[in-house]
């Protein structure tokens, strides 16, 4: 059976992300403090630790440098997390995502209602960490205001590639795969801790097409007050892959569970 | 309009494989309505297609009036739905199921909470309302997905294998309440694999077998037009079959040797025994006829196995 490409979405996403917020109100003490103890541990590390042999980058210390980048990549990771193991365990074990759609929910409601609450995550997620980073005396301009946004975007597409991978690989095993082909590389290769000036060629094309790549650069303008109209690009591109990736999940998601 | 549900030569295929191989039935207003088959008759297949979770492959399937291709989101307002697999939400309590779910219906808020706090009360489990739903026992869960199901007061309920994996008495009381569900005037479809079951609730059914419908009709006229009212079972009995079906055949109007055992339909039962009894046939048992019986018959073979 061929599926029509084109999305079937209503109002009833928002349904969607009502009820995963209704379980999170439970669980949000447990499912928060542990997240923001990994980006803690970075920057405890890296940035105190090997910093004090890293001469300045950009022209900023090295802690400075990294801990902008650090609210991304926890940003990344709550919409990564959440997407997978999460949606497909709602999907897969939970039967949640059958029982929704036999409501006037569609497929799509139900799966773009999962995204956007990996969106929220994200927002979340970075939000902690941005207020981390506050407290640590890291933020150097009020522009930081502005990064929440850029967290809930850069979420909506890292959760839509999530969302890609369940529908290509749906298997709980799979994950692993996605977080150390996918995630890792580019957590490490996104200009989070050394600009991508420095790798070769190929290398920094390819991180030039990373959503993380530019989330990173729109928060480490906007939190160490560097900001300018290459902000704009980086966003646009951003909203160009959440516009790409979105209904590619739907699509894929739907072939998954429409039988 | 007096149907609520008609299927017109209805198909279902997966990859070639076809798990209906077009069927056609009506679903009137008001009644219990059965599809009863052993497991991979298709059954599940029809009633996806049906609740328009999974689409046509051929043929067609009006619900209230309405195609269920072009107008799924209608037509799933206005119906109720009892999955096979128990799909509950287990982070949720049995409570904030029902209002939850409610929600997907636009149902506001405090009218689902009424809803639901009464509909928990039906099913007599307001005592659970605030446990999560794992707390929650085989025919509980059963109980609460069924009244999950009701939250929208649809118009027709769909259950598919509503009392699987239930123990008898966790049975008796979902019997109970689908039977309440049917004198308000709740269209019920549902499927089974159980006679005892379908004889007990269902008005009207078919009976499907290899994604084609075998019989249709009243439990208890199919049982009266196949066999009878009386059927002697004859234990091990189908190596002798046709010395003992010889002997007897003006006192049988049919018979069927599946596995080790012989059925025979007699005129009467009591004569029957009597004249086996003297022939020297060992174990028998005369016993009322069934639909178990009607459906060895047209299948040749048990409804739970395979």
């Amino acid at each position: 059976m061929i599926q029509p490409f084109l999305p079937d979405v209503s109002e009833l996403v928002c349904q969607v992300f009502k009820r995963n917020f209704t379980v999170f109100r439970r669980t949000w003490m447990v499912s928060m403090s542990f997240n923001f103890v990994e980006p803690l541990l970075y920057l405890a590390a890296m940035g105190v630790g090997l910093g004090s042999y890293v001469r300045p980058m950009e022209g900023l210390p090295y802690l400075n440098f990294i801990a902008p980048g650090l609210t991304v990549t926890s940003a990344m990771f709550a919409a990564a997390y959440e997407c997978t193991y999460g949606s497909f365990i709602r999907m897969e074990f939970q039967k949640i995502y059958n029982a929704i759609i036999a409501t006037p929910a569609s497929a799509d409601d139900v799966v773009l209602g999962d995204m956007l609450w990996g969106g929220f995550k994200s927002l979340l997620y970075g939000t902690v960490i941005l207020l981390v980073i506050l407290a640590l005396g890291l933020v150097r301009s009020p522009w930081a205001l502005l990064t929440p946004p850029v967290f809930l975007l850069a979420g909506i597409t890292f959760a839509a590639m999530s969302m890609v991978w369940v529908g290509l690989v749906p298997s709980i095993d799979s994950f692993n795969y996605f977080f150390s082909l996918v995630v890792t590389p580019l957590f490490l290769l996104s200009g989070v801790f050394f600009p991508v000036d420095d790798l070769a060629p190929a290398m920094r094309a390819a991180a030039w097409l990373s959503p993380l790549y530019h989330s990173v650069r729109v928060a480490r303008g906007m939190i160490n007050g560097s900001v300018g109209t290459y902000i704009l690009a980086d966003i646009l591109w951003l909203a160009v892959l959440a516009l790409l990736l979105v209904p590619l999940a739907l699509y894929l998601m739907r072939r998954l569970l429409i039988k | 309009m007096d149907n609520v549900i008609e299927v017109h030569n209805l198909v279902k295929k997966y990859n070639g494989f076809t798990a209906v191989a077009g069927i056609n039935f009506q679903v009137r207003r008001g009644e219990c309505f059965g599809i009863l088959g052993p497991n991979g008759a298709g059954k599940s297949s029809t009633v996806k297609m049906i609740y328009c979770f999974s689409p046509v492959t051929a043929g067609e399937i009006t619900v209230l009036g309405m195609d269920v291709l072009s107008r799924p989101r209608e037509i799933k307002a206005r119906m109720g739905v009892v999955a096979q697999e128990n799909n509950l939400d287990p982070d949720l309590t049995a409570l904030q199921n029902l209002v939850s779910y409610a929600g997907f219906y636009r149902i506001s808020s405090a009218e689902a909470r009424e809803r639901a706090l009464e509909l928990l009360g039906v099913f007599g489990l307001e005592e659970w309302s605030n446990h999560k739903v794992d707390d929650l026992s085989g025919g509980m869960k059963r109980k609460l997905t069924i009244a999950r199901g009701l939250i929208n007061r649809p118009e027709v309920l769909i259950l598919d294998e509503p009392t699987t994996g239930l123990d008898p008495q966790a049975r008796h009381v979902v019997w109970q309440q689908l039977n309440s569900l049917r004198e308000r005037g709740v269209t019920l479809l549902l499927t089974t694999h159980y006679l005892d079951e379908a004889q007990h609730l269902c008005d009207r059914l078919i009976i499907m077998h290899r994604g084609t419908i075998v019989e249709e009709g009243a439990p208890g006229k199919l049982v009266e037009r196949h066999i009878g009212a009386e059927v002697v079972e004859v234990v091990k009995g189908a190596g002798a079959a046709t010395e003992i079906v010889a002997s007897s055949k003006d006192f049988i109007k049919g018979h069927l040797v599946v596995g080790d055992n012989l059925y025979l339909y007699p005129l009467d039962g009591r004569e029957l025994v009597r004249l086996l009894g003297q022939l020297g046939v060992g174990r028998l048992y005369l016993r009322p006829a069934t639909l178990e019986d009607v459906f060895l018959k047209l299948t040749g073979r048990g409804l739970v196995e395979e």
